[in-house]
This record gives C-alpha cells, structure tokens and sequence, in this order.
C-alpha cells in the first residue's frame, strides 16, 4: 500500500511537472521568469573577484553598481538585485560559477564573465538554463566566432573582439617603434593564446619577423629559461598579452636575461592594471600596453568617472567598468523592453523573448561608443589605444589614461 | 641455471614489460631530443649555464621544502599537506617586515641585518605555524589509520590558505627589492645572477646544516631512532611526542627559510603561492625517495634542473612548438620515469634503514 501511494505521489509529480513546463513552453520558447510584486530582478554577475586577478572583476563589479544606481536601483518599479560569483579567471572557475548561477531560477539575466577562459565553458551552461550574459571583457574571437556552435546563443559582449587589438599592437610595433622581429608569449588562456596569435599574424602580414611563439603556465615563477630560448632569437619585441601574476613575473625577468636588456615590451589589457604596477615594480616602466581607447569614449565617462571617484575613493583598477557600464546598460534596457506587466503589480519575462531582445541592441548610446550587437553577439564599438607606462604611473599605482598612439 | 631462469620468469609480471617498455621510449625519446637540440645548435655554452644556474637556484628551494615533507614522512609515514601552507605562512609574514625595512630605508642602508630579521621573522613564523599543526591537528590523529591524518592535512591546508588571506587580503604583495643583491657577476662569457647566487649559497648552507644536524647531534640521533621504531625508542626513554615536534619545527624552519629565498627570487607573496611549490616539493621529495633527507636535496635539485633544462634540451630538438608550457608535464614524467626503473626513488626510502 505504502509503495503504491509512493509510485502514485512520484506520478503526480512527474505529470504536473510537465503540464507546467508545457504550459511554459506555450508562452516563451525556452521558460519565462514571474517576478511578484515587490519582488527584486535579480541580475548575477560572475567575474574574478578574488586572487591575482580581483582588479579586472573589481573594475567591472563596480561598473554594475553604478549603472544599477544610475538606474535608481529600480526597473519598472521592482528593485535590482545584483549578486557576485567569484570565477578565478580559469575554466574550472568559470564552469563552477555558471552551474551554481544555472541552478539558481530567480536569476533573470547575467553579466560576464571577465575571462574568456571562464566563459567558454560557463557561457553554454547559463544558456542551457535559458540564462543570456552580456560580457563586458571577454575579448577572445572564439566567442563570437561564426563556428562556435548554438550553445554559444545567449551571449553577447560590449568589449572589442581581439582580432582588432592584436592587429592594432602588431600595427604599433610595425608602423610606430619600427621593429622587424617580435616574440610572442602566451599562458594557455583562450583569451592570450588568440591575440597572441592575432599578433602574429598581423605582424607577419605587415613584414615582420615572428622569432618565437612562446607560452607559459599562468602558476608559473621562473620565466628565466623561457626568456633565454625567446633571446637565441634576439627579438626587438615582446608581446605577452597575459595576465598579472605571469605578466608580472615576466616583467621583471626580462631584463635579468642576456639579450634582452633592450626589448621593448607590451602587454594587453589583461595586466593594464595598478595591480600589474604592483607585481612588476619599476620594470614596469617605458612598457607598452594595448587597450580600449579611454579618450575615445563617450561624453558621459567623464561623470562616470567622477561618480566611481565618490563611491570609491580611487581611480578605475582595470580597463573594463565603461564596457561593464555598458552591459548592464544594455540587459536592463532589455528587461524594461520585453517584461509584461501583470495586472497584480507582477513582471513576467521570457527569457528566449530577452535574448532576442539583446541581441536586437542597435544604436545604444554607451559610454565606450555606439552599441550594436551583430547576429553572434558582438556589441562594441571598438576603439583601441595604445599607453606607454611612466615612473609616475608605477609610483602612484594609477594607470596612464591617455593613449600615446593610436591606428 | 635453469632454475633460476625459471624464478626469474615468475617474478617478471606482465605489468613489468610493459613499464619497461614505456621507460624505454621515453628514455630513447628524450635522448634522440637531446641529440636533434644538440647538433642544432640553437644554444651557446652561457645558454646551458644560465639554464643550469636558474635551474640550480629553483631547484635548492624545491630541496628545503622536500625536507619537511621527508623528514615528517620519516617519523609519521604520512604526507603532511598543509607543508606548503607552513613555507607561504613565512615570507608572506615577513613581507610585512620586510616592507617596513623598506620604507624606512633600513634595508638599503642595512641590507645584511635586515636580510637577517627578514629571515629570522618568515622561520619563526614558519616554524611557529608547523608545530601548531603538529599539536592541533595531527596529534590527537596519530592513533587513527593513516589516512585519517592525510585527510585532516588536506583539511589544515585550506584551512591555513583562507586564514591567511582573511588576515592579509586576497590580492598579491609586491616583496621589496635587495639593491646589493641586483645585477650579476660576470665570468667572462658566463654570468651569475647576484640573488641566484645568494639563494644557491644559503639553501647550501641551510641543507648543509640541516644534515649535520640530523646525522651529529643527539636530537637529531633521537629523530632518527624515532623514525625506526617508535615503540623501542620510547622504551629506550626518548621522549617521543617532543621529537615529533621537533621534526615539525625544523621541516617549519627549513620551509621558511625557502620561502624568503622563493619570495627574493620572484619579488611576489600571496596566500596561494604555497600550492605549486609545495606540490613540486613533495614531487622532489618521492623523486629522491621518501623519508631519505640526502634523497630529498638530490631530488630536488634534479626537478628544478629538469624543470630549466629540459624543454630546450628535449623538445626544441623534437620541433616542439612552445615546449615550455610543458615544463611540469616533463617534470611528472621524469618521476615516472625514475619510479619504473626505481620504485622507492633515486635513493631509495626510508630515513635510516629499510623496514620489513
């Protein structure tokens, strides 16, 4: 008897499983979010916050906030609930962070990750959950390439794709300091492995000799011995487009290692950071790094950045809190867009509706330029900047904000 | 004659020929590597000296660190986990001395004294750290089976990395620059790294000592009967519990030590640098042949010479693309290696004498 009601309880709950997903499924494709009265959105954001690399999730974080509070913290009368997952800018990071936030159905959109590691496993997660997440700095192409496969659907991002800032850091090295051979080191990431690549083949395609195609491990110390095969090659020129704690510790090798006294070196915008000042000390300086153009951007930054200074007593730690700005810019225009108000004061939101809607952004006035997204969810407008590190930058920890070159 | 073919044939399991086999290739690889990189001639004498000098220099912290693993392992049989978290506890603390110095100037003015306090704070604090565990966590375990205490060390480590980053934050330290120890000496075409040398020095000095420590002294004799047989050695009157401490407050002090000379070498502390280090340690450690102290120093300086020259050495010669991103997949493959042709490491196991 007892087994017999068990076996029916587990039926009932099967068939009345299915008769909600089904009516779901009538409405929005893919499920729909109801948000009662009083409710908050609830909007995750998963980015590095912790280790090495916090400055790039901190810079981001805080560029949520104050697009949330420039929002008054409201959207159609329902508060924003922002909530944090660290993802340590590695894919096992990223790909527990996605799952924790797939299981959470409260969550109505996401921004991130920060790392294009984290979000080539996280990103298909999120959208199996029906999750879209608008990255303010993943820069590898992969992610927005036309081959990278439907479960790529639900994401976007408002920073440059590096096929534009590896060729704009080949075209400098080319065009402005003259050199003929360069040598590139990346650490395995999806993200320094792509632009390293991009790098290469620009400089080549421009006339330069390529010595070496380096990469290290991102736990890596001793980058001696990698630096002493890069000099059999005697490079002008090393690109290392990685990030802080490797960029560091090859920042201050280098010139420890026969041959290469004089290299000019350049990093991306992975290690242009104050945290990078720190780890590198005064190698860092006379360095090159590639980045989005601050200058470039759009009348508004400059009260972004006098609020950013109020709210939190310091200059941006890393490039990314326009773009970051940008994102949640765009998921709440999104939200306000596609939420059917109910006559009860709740919100209903497809979430298949809201992807759509976020890959319809056209023409947004963001802060780092016009925003567009293309059918594979590239939404920047990207301008890219070329800085040159001084003694000042390194002493004061701040990083230059205006570019020395530009294409 | 026959006979003995016979015994031969039966211990020779399947299993056997084919380790053989595996060791036979990837010993035939690495050389006909080491002959193609050779003959292309790629790298100059002062290459292969700066490769060897930066490989000696990372290698001599591997071997202080191997010492706390082996020494524990000689009088425990376990594997304390949380060691790399006693070699992160020390110059991460000192980073604060150290900082001080620092900006006070001190440390230009005075570089030996603070070097010396420098030192001195990251062993006491290292050594201060290890003994706690002892006390803390591993004590009360040592009547349960072995891998209870394995479990807690691992539980001790994390425990130990999240305190520290709760006390000194998450992000990473920059550790200050020694100006006296900047630059290099030059020998003719050859050149050494001023701090290389420093830390090849004082690792050789701290190794030294700590040999003799353990092989001369009367302490050192009572860990060694310890390690044998704790049972007899306590009925010969040594005071067993004392003597572990003791083992725990020299792997802590030799630990500290190599995370001042780790933190010289690499200018940069945070509440995870223990992990990668403490991981190639123990590496170094069953390399060498667990529970043997000259095993532990021989075999971490063998790693760290693997670790510099082996990816040139190699795989350049094989038309590697980037080989050293493969540095740690040669190092593993070198403890491979040697366990086929060595199970019990290069020296074999054990502190004093094998074990039935």
């Amino acid at each position: 008897m007892k087994r017999f009601l068990m076996m029916l309880f587990v039926l009932v709950m099967v068939v009345s499983f299915s008769v909600i997903s089904v009516t779901a499924q009538t409405k929005d494709k893919i499920g729909e979010i109801k948000i009662k009265k009083g409710e908050p959105i609830h909007i995750a954001c998963w980015f590095v916050i912790a280790g090495p690399d916090a400055s790039l999730g901190t810079d981001t974080k805080r560029g949520v906030e104050i697009a949330a509070e420039d929002k008054g913290g409201k959207l159609l009368g329902h508060p924003i609930k922002l909530s944090f997952q660290d993802t340590g800018c590695n894919a096992e990071g990223g790909q527990a962070a996605a799952t924790k936030l797939a299981a959470d159905p409260t969550i109505v959109a996401a921004i991130g990750s920060n790392c294009s590691s984290e979000a080539k496993p996280g990103a298909p997660i999120l959208w199996k959950a029906g999750i879209a997440t608008v990255s303010p700095s993943n820069t590898a192409p992969y992610l927005t390439d036309p081959k990278r496969g439907p479960e790529y659907d639900g994401y976007l991002r408002t920073c440059h794709n590096d096929k534009v800032q590896g060729a704009v850091a080949a075209e400098f090295a080319i065009k402005q300091l003259k050199v003929k051979k360069a040598a590139t080191i990346h650490d395995g990431s999806v993200y320094a492995e792509q632009l390293a690549a991009v790098f290469a083949e620009t400089f080549k395609k421009l006339g330069g000799t390529i010595t070496a195609q380096e990469a290290v491990a991102p736990t890596d110390t001793d980058m001696r011995p990698v630096l002493t095969k890069i000099a059999t090659g005697k490079p002008e020129f090393i690109y290392y487009p990685i990030f802080i704690a490797a960029g560091g510790h090859i920042t201050r090798q280098v010139k420890e290692v026969k041959g290469l006294e004089k290299v000019a070196l350049m990093g991306a915008d992975g290690i242009f950071s104050p945290d990078f000042y720190k780890a590198a000390g005064e190698t860092a300086i006379g360095m090159y790094h590639s980045s989005p153009d601050f200058s470039a951007f759009a009348g508004g930054y400059k009260s972004f950045l006098e609020k950013h200074q109020k709210k939190y007593g310091e200059k941006p730690l890393a490039p990314f809190h326009a773009h970051a700005y940008d994102a949640a810019m765009m998921v709440f225009a999104a939200i306000e867009k596609v939420a059917k108000k109910g006559s009860d004061g709740s919100l209903t939101i497809g979430r298949q509706a809201l992807r759509d809607a976020l890959y319809a952004t056209k023409n947004m006035k963001g802060l780092t330029g016009n925003i567009s997204c293309d059918k594979y969810g590239d939404c920047a407008d990207p301008k890219i900047g070329v800085y040159k590190t001084t003694a000042d930058n390194v002493k004061k920890l701040v990083m230059p904000d205006k570019p020395i070159w530009k294409p | 004659m026959l006979k003995k073919w016979r015994r031969l044939k039966e211990r020779i399991t399947p299993t056997d020929i084919v380790m053989w086999v595996i060791g036979g290739a990837i010993l035939a690889l690495i050389i006909w590597g080491s002959t193609a990189t050779i003959a292309a001639g790629r790298y100059n004498s002062h290459h292969w000296f700066d490769f060897v000098i930066f490989g000696l220099a990372q290698g001599s912290i591997y071997a202080l660190i191997a010492m706390g693993y082996t020494l524990v392992y000689g009088v425990l049989r376990m594997i304390n986990f949380a060691h790399s978290e006693v070699f992160m506890s020390g110059p991460y603390t000192a980073y604060f001395v150290a900082a001080a110095f620092y900006r006070s100037d001190f440390l230009d003015q005075h570089p030996f004294i603070s070097l010396l306090v420098i030192f001195l704070v990251a062993m006491i604090t290292s050594a201060g750290i290890a003994f706690l565990l002892e006390r803390i966590a591993y004590r009360p375990l040592r009547a349960a089976p072995r891998l209870i205490p394995l479990i807690t060390a691992i539980g001790a480590s994390f425990f130990l990395q999240y305190v520290f980053r709760g006390l000194y934050g998450s992000g990473f330290q920059a550790y200050p620059v020694v100006k006296i120890f900047e630059g290099e000496w030059a020998f003719g075409e050859f050149r050494i790294l001023r701090f290389h040398a420093l830390v090849i020095v004082a690792a050789a000095l701290l190794l030294a000592a700590l040999y003799s420590f353990i092989q001369r002294t009367r302490i050192g004799k009572a860990i060694r009967a310890v390690s044998e047989d704790k049972e007899a050695s306590y009925m010969m009157g040594i005071d067993v519990d004392k003597m572990i401490s003791t083992t725990f407050v020299i792997g802590g002090l030799a630990a500290g030590a190599a995370g001042v000379l780790y933190a010289l070498m690499f200018k940069q502390v945070h509440f995870f640098m223990g992990f990668i280090p403490g991981i190639k340690a123990f590496t170094a450690a069953v390399l060498g042949g667990i529970g043997n102290i000259p095993g532990a120093m021989l075999g971490g300086i063998f790693l760290g010479l693997i670790e510099s020259v082996g990816p040139s050495l190699f795989l350049d010669g094989l038309g590697i693309i980037a080989p050293y991103q493969l540095k740690d997949a040669i190092a593993f493959t070198m403890l491979v290696l040697v366990l086929i042709f060595r199970p019990t490491g290069i020296l074999g196991e054990r502190l004093a004498v094998k074990k039935a």
